[in-house]
């Protein structure tokens, strides 16, 4: 008898949403995941959740205003129903996960508390300790456990997923995934495939994300024919712990609950940092922004970071580049709140940052970009048609990409603590989508179509276990790695562009003499490290064309050559033209470019097109976030949108 | 520190054969962990005689102690390969000897099968029976007291670590293990979880339940996170009494 099957990819926040729902639901859901669901990297993660709540409404708060801070924080990139939905909808989440006994800091009466986050002025922030993405996926986790119980969902733990199957229309019937340990690979035949499969920070070597963040199941659905979108838009968080391994991310309420950024102002000050008196600390970020200091939106703080460190050579030491983040000066149950990070910087670092300032820097944290996916606007609330199954479907009926592995919600830059919650969202919203589509879909995938998948995947992993160049994977990795580092992330420039494009060519070349130590059929990570390889040098072509194309700087993609310089006179009526020059050379960018940037795979030679972007319900606007200085361009840009309101129709 | 750092792994191809040894060595980094030496070798798996040699194989993930992954025995202590800084571990010995988990079938290398612990957590019932995904509000109030009691609980990563110290954990015995008898006491102790207490109590009342923990107190001093398990284990013992002699009187 033929069972509604879903197949889900990744037990991440996004993956375990959607499995959850399906099951809770009565569809059966075989879920797939390359490591045991509950060690999926949504367990980094460490903030926070946002959401508007009781109190916050009471000080002026309310869903729009979440819905606002995040397409401003977006630079407006974002198409705007499915933000305003998810931030309609994020209240009723974290009561439900309050419900599924997430351990959330409480209030002395007993409420949930709250802390305020970056690119907000709102205490929105729901959090347990800082380690609130391990709580939050353990309570979905365990959710997922229980219907594992009761029949509704499989686990395919330690399995690769290899790709979708699609039928001669196109159309997604299953997925190819294999056994890590026996590496016996088979086709899943499903009435859907939902990928929640996470980043691809692994593509710049160290980053904040897991070693299994390579991206491989989104370039394998690429390649597949499925739309790739903003892939250049790649967060950099702007405080991390520098390391050989990994650059372990210090989380953004650190900041939150008052830590502070700053750097000595005399150069590589040789004094103990406690012994800095005040007056000797550029709080860098508090006097350009004084009304978000710390907590002005990542992409920010980021470029500070870099242009103290980088042009006014201010880095604290002289081998390597960081700054400081204090949270020494905060009293010790603010300091306990924090304690899940501050252990971190102690284990790795050998320091205790409760009495010492940290060392911080800037690193590749999130993918804005991802799998394009779908959405049914709904025109009546603005937001979203509950349970209509284009919501979050790819390009490719049946497939559907969630969490950090689609592009929707975040635009050129991601607020902190809106991924936990986007990723919820798109998981739960999915699962009435899903059940909507295959209510059309009738039959099973023929058993042809699914051997034929099956063979092809099964040679080209042997080709790979069989390979015996002289070229090294985990070189390749390295370089690949160092290069997208160097010329791909907080600064882009055309030329390191074009020669990052070159040097991907020739990494793609030595690829193709690879040598695999390890010919073996059993638990072969060698095999599953070189597939994966093949995946990142593809995808790391797709970001570093979409960063070459874009000339421009909007939110976390930015190109000094082509900034829009600022408003700097003295004399008031020439500031006032500058300005007004400023403003329409803004217009002029966002006709240009305010659009999302769209790779296509076409069997080999990507091909890049631009698409409109939904901002119908806010419209852009100047992001400044309180710069000192730019006081004259939110004056001039508004007097700007009046006149234009003012003007008849068709002009 | 500029030398070599000389690391012995106790390495098995896959199940069914037998285990031998290889020795490596890989150049100092600073700040290095274990993970990265693992990496080290991947990249160059070439033993300490000059044999090419395999990349051993083994479990790693978050690489910040973080998702339970890396489990494995680091000079004889189970721990963390990704919190293990090399630099620390020369201070006790002068080279560094890697093994498997001694609780778990070993898939291959350092690389073990850890299904049994989380099938642990299913045989407990840990997790909260809600009314369904609908909105229904918020969860129950909670003070800070008990949030703070609850929370350490909820930091457990199931990395096994407990049961590998465990004398009483064992392939010939059903003992559910600290790790899912703490899950129990977290979701029995959490108001959202008080709904199915008692089938949760079953559990530990059940053979290998609470009655095969012999006290020995090896699991809370490995436990990465720090977590109180005796502390549950205690109050464990304590309900599983009381829910006993309750169900024996309501026979």
């Amino acid at each position: 008898m033929a069972e509604q099957r879903v197949v889900v990819v990744g037990g991440g926040l996004a993956g375990l949403a959607c499995a959850m729902n399906l099951a809770a639901e009565g569809t059966a859901v075989d879920l797939v995941s390359l490591v045991p669901v509950k060690r999926s990297h949504s367990v980094c993660a460490q903030g926070g959740i946002n959401s508007v709540n009781d109190v916050t409404r009471q000080q002026g708060d309310s869903e729009w205003k979440h819905f606002d801070d995040s397409v401003y924080g977006g630079d407006f990139l974002q198409h705007q129903p499915p933000v305003k939905e998810m931030c309609d909808w994020a209240p009723r989440i974290i009561d439900l996960l309050d419900r599924l006994g997430v351990t959330f800091n409480r209030s002395p009466e007993g409420y949930r508390d709250q802390r305020r986050f970056g690119g907000t002025l709102y205490k929105r922030t729901a959090f347990a300790g800082a380690t609130t993405g391990q709580q939050l996926l353990y309570a979905l986790d365990d959710q997922v456990r229980r219907w594992e119980a009761d029949g509704l969902v499989n686990k395919y733990e330690y399995h690769d997923f290899l790709g979708p199957v699609l039928d001669g229309n196109g159309v997604c019937r299953g997925a190819v995934i294999q056994n890590l340990f026996t590496m016996e690979i088979r086709a899943l035949p499903a009435k859907a495939v939902v990928l929640g499969t996470g980043g691809n920070g692994l593509i710049f070597g160290r980053s904040t994300m897991s070693t299994i963040c390579t991206g491989s199941a989104a370039a394998r659905a690429f390649r597949a024919g499925v739309k790739y979108a903003n892939g250049e838009f790649m967060q950099v968080h702007p405080t991390a712990i520098p390391g050989t391994d990994k650059l372990r991310l210090m989380s953004e309420s650190a900041r939150g609950e008052g830590g502070r950024v700053w750097v000595p102002r005399k150069p590589q000050d040789p004094r103990d940092p406690r012994e800095i008196p005040a007056g000797e600390r550029y709080y860098f970020l508090e006097e350009r922004y004084p009304t978000y200091g710390n907590l002005v939106p990542r992409d920010i703080a980021t470029r500070e970071i870099f242009d103290v460190c980088v042009n006014l050579g201010l880095s604290v030491e002289q081998e390597r580049l960081c700054v400081y983040l204090d949270v020494t000066e905060l009293p010790a149950e603010t300091q306990h709140k924090l304690d899940g990070i501050l252990e971190i910087y102690e284990k790795f670092q050998g320091v205790d940052p409760r009495v010492t300032p940290m060392k911080i820097f800037p690193a590749i944290h999130y993918s804005m970009g991802g799998l394009w996916a779908d959405y049914a606007k709904n025109e009546a609330t603005g937001g979203l048609i509950e349970g209509h199954p284009r919501n979050q479907q790819t390009n490719v009926p049946g497939l559907y990409a969630i969490g950090e592995a689609d592009y929707q919600y975040h635009g050129a830059n991601r607020l902190g603590a809106n991924s936990l919650l986007s990723c919820i969202f798109a998981g739960l919203i999915t699962a009435p989508a899903v059940m909507n589509y295959f209510k059309g879909v009738k039959g099973e995938p023929p058993a042809k179509l699914l051997e034929d998948a099956v063979k092809a995947e099964k040679k080209r992993g042997d080709d790979f276990a069989k390979c015996g160049g002289k070229e090294n994977p985990r070189q390749i990795h390295a370089e690949l790695g160092d290069v997208m580092t160097r010329n791909v992330t907080v600064v882009r420039y055309n030329k390191p562009l074009e020669e990052t494009l070159e040097k991907i060519d020739e990494l793609e070349d030595r690829f193709r003499n690879i040598g695999c130590p390890d010919g073996g059929s059993w638990t072969n990570q060698t095999v599953t490290f070189i597939r994966a390889l093949s995946d990142m040098l593809m995808m790391a072509r797709v970001i570093t064309r979409g960063a070459l194309m874009r000339d421009e700087c909007r939110g976390a993609h930015y190109k000094p050559d082509f900034e829009i310089p600022g408003p700097k006179s003295d004399d008031p009526a020439e500031l006032h033209q500058q300005a007004e020059a400023w403003c329409r050379a803004f217009q002029e960018r966002n006709d240009k470019w305010l659009k999302t940037t769209i790779a296509e795979h076409n069997g080999g030679e990507p091909s890049f097109s631009l698409e409109d972007v939904d901002t119908s319900l806010i419209p852009p606007r100047p992001r400044t976030y309180g710069l000192k200085g730019a006081e004259i361009i939110e004056k001039v840009w508004k007097d700007m949108q009046k006149k234009r309101a003012a003007q008849p129709a068709g002009v | 520190m500029a030398e070599d750092v000389v690391i012995h792994i106790q390495r098995r191809d896959n199940p069914d054969s037998g285990g031998y040894r290889q020795t490596f060595r890989v150049p100092y980094e600073d700040g290095m962990n274990i993970t990265t030496v693992l990496q080290r070798i991947a990249a160059r798996p070439i033993t300490d005689e000059g044999e090419q040699t395999t990349p051993v194989a083994y479990d790693a993930c978050c690489l910040e102690e973080v998702c339970g992954a890396c489990t494995m025995r680091i000079n004889g202590r189970v721990r963390q390969a990704c919190s293990a800084l090399v630099e620390n571990l020369l201070k006790d010995e002068p080279e560094i000897t890697l093994e498997p988990m001694t609780k778990f079938p070993v898939v291959r290398d350092l690389l073990v099968d850890r299904s049994r612990l989380f099938t642990a957590l299913r045989r407990g019932k840990a997790w909260v029976e809600v009314d369904g995904y609908w909105d229904r509000g918020p969860g129950p109030l909670t003070l800070p007291a008990d949030q703070e009691d609850a929370y350490p609980l909820s930091r457990c990563m199931s990395c096994g670590c407990c049961l590998e110290a465990c004398p009483q954990y064992n392939d010939k015995d059903d003992f559910l293990g600290p790790h899912a008898i703490s899950q129990i006491v977290l979701y029995n102790t959490i108001p959202a979880g008080k709904g199915i207490a008692d089938q949760r109590l079953d559990a530990l009342t059940a053979p290998g339940g609470i009655a095969a923990c012999g006290n020995a107190q090896n699991c809370v001093k490995v436990c990465p996170k720090d977590i109180p398990l005796t502390t549950s284990i205690a109050k464990a013992g304590r309900d599983a009494t009381i829910h006993a002699i309750r169900r024996w009187f309501s026979r």
